[in-house]
């Protein structure tokens, strides 16, 4: 799988869009943190950016990766290799490489700007941890839909769906929920609800780290409440590590049954 | 070598192979030809593990192929639309699979042969159709296995490379390899093969050699053998 994993990255360090991707970040956080003296205000565009764009460049690029290197795949299931090793290679060397290009694009800026002394460390790790996660598990998901749609245009049309569906459709249902059943207690609805969709559950967790969570009134004192202690970080991080492992595992699954 | 039992395949109400039965034992050049759409790609790619049949058994040399992969260090196989990662340099693909492979090789010999060497730091994006065919077929004769499986290797070569190609198949041939060829372009399987192998709506229709076909079919020329065998069955 090492191998595997090898090649597709050195194949996607080459492409032009892994340095588009990484530029657009650098000159995001250079402008953001650069022209902007408040670290706080620069840690919430930033959040803002990455909680939309990394699930939706991760689904996209992740469809359009792997139905462009189906002939490769090919080349590859005639080689003594195992399926498994083929796909998860293919995967990991996708998602690695697309949060590289975050990791650097983001991380060379906040070092120049000396983030590296600051307080601000944390806000700014726990960015990167959730972008990460994002990455890794919309990469998944793109895999998945990849490998379950033969046409093209529909894996590319339900890529695009997942995305609208978990970065504004489910904000959307979520809020009609809240303002219908206002009359009954909410807050363990609300906190499984977030807790379902990766997205909003990174965003709850950049919020906490910042000062601004404050202004979140009583719904935030909940979740500061659940959020910040010691369990509730264990049992969002489980959440997440869940959707990175799901996805994954049905990966293998539906690899190991599949006719090229 | 090959040992096919009742092997079925459906791809959804589309039936392929219908109990195909069939035992390679023997060395030599042997060709799988049938109409579009009779099987020969989805037999090829069973034999691979690639497609998964819904019953029958294939055996390569002693190891089942179901769920394992061990056995096709075993096999070279050139397929049939050479398209490859275009950012990667003729030169890193063959390292690659050199090393995904990791066996000794005679990579050098084969790029001279088919003059690949002006291309060798050229990204496989920017070469012809013509070219990747040669990259294809580099890939696939650079090991020495026993058993070579061809999917249409004639397609885009100019007449040099075709030459060339047909001595290296008979070079092989010479070692005591079994090679298994689809082609569409009948004088290249007449030249080249030893036996063939007629499919039919997913069975074997018949087996043996080019003169046992031109016999049984009453037809002098190979060509119109075929077209016999097709338009008795088919008119």
């Amino acid at each position: 799988m090492l191998k595997i994993l090898k090649y597709s990255f050195y194949d996607l360090s080459r492409s032009r869009w892994s340095y588009v991707y990484f530029f657009f970040y650098l000159l995001l956080g250079v402008v953001l943190l650069f022209l902007n003296n408040d670290l706080s205000n620069a840690v919430i565009t930033l959040m803002n950016v990455i909680i939309i764009l990394v699930p939706l460049i991760s689904t996209i690029f992740g469809v359009m990766y792997f139905y462009n290197s189906r002939e490769f795949t090919e080349l590859l299931l005639a080689l003594p290799v195992s399926r498994n090793s083929i796909f998860l290679g293919q995967y990991f060397g996708l998602a690695i490489s697309l949060s590289t290009s975050l990791i650097l694009g983001l991380g060379l800026p906040f070092i120049a700007y000396g983030v590296l002394q600051s307080g601000a460390i944390w806000d700014f790790a726990s960015l990167l941890i959730s972008g990460v996660f994002l990455s890794l598990i919309f990469t998944a998901l793109a895999l998945n839909i990849a490998l379950s749609n033969e046409n093209k245009i529909k894996g590319f049309g339900l890529a695009i769906l997942l995305w609208l569906f978990m970065a504004i459709v489910y904000d959307g249902l979520f809020l009609v929920a809240l303002v219908y059943f206002q009359d009954y207690p909410l807050d363990k609805f609300s906190l499984i609800t977030i807790m379902l969709n990766p997205i909003d559950l990174s965003r709850i967790l950049i919020l906490l780290k910042l000062d601004i969570s404050a202004l979140l009134g009583y719904t935030g004192a909940v979740f500061k409440d659940f959020f910040g202690t010691a369990l509730g970080t264990i049992i969002s991080f489980s959440v997440l590590i869940c959707w990175v492992i799901l996805p994954v595992w049905r990966i293998k699954y539906i690899s190991e049954k599949k006719d090229f | 070598m090959v040992t096919i039992t009742n092997l079925h395949k459906q791809f959804g109400n589309l039936k392929v192979l219908n109990g195909l039965n069939l035992q390679i034992t023997e060395a030599g050049i042997i060709a799988i030809l049938g109409p579009n759409g009779s099987g020969k790609t989805t037999l090829i790619k069973s034999i691979l593990g690639m497609v998964l049949p819904q019953q029958g058994e294939i055996k390569v040399i002693d190891s089942k192929v179901h769920k394992r992969y061990g056995y096709r260090q075993k096999i070279d196989y050139l397929p049939q639309i050479a398209n490859f990662p275009s950012n990667l340099k003729v030169k890193e693909l063959i390292e690659m699979v050199k090393d995904l492979r990791g066996q000794s090789t005679r990579d050098k010999e084969l790029i001279q042969l088919f003059k690949l060497e002006p291309y060798l730091d050229k990204k496989l994006g920017k070469l012809s159709g013509g070219s990747r065919q040669k990259v294809n077929l580099v890939l696939c004769f650079m090991f020495d296995s026993p058993l070579i499986i061809l999917d249409e290797p004639t397609s885009g070569l100019d007449p040099v490379s075709l030459i060339r190609l047909r001595e290296l198949i008979q070079q092989e041939k010479v070692k005591g390899k079994t090679i298994l060829i689809t082609s569409h372009i009948m004088s290249f399987v007449e030249e080249i093969s030893d036996r063939i192998i007629f499919l039919l709506e997913g069975k074997i229709y018949f087996k043996g050699t080019v003169n046992d076909l031109k016999t049984v079919t009453g037809e002098p020329n190979f060509e119109h053998a075929i077209a016999n065998i097709l338009t008795s069955n088919h008119a």
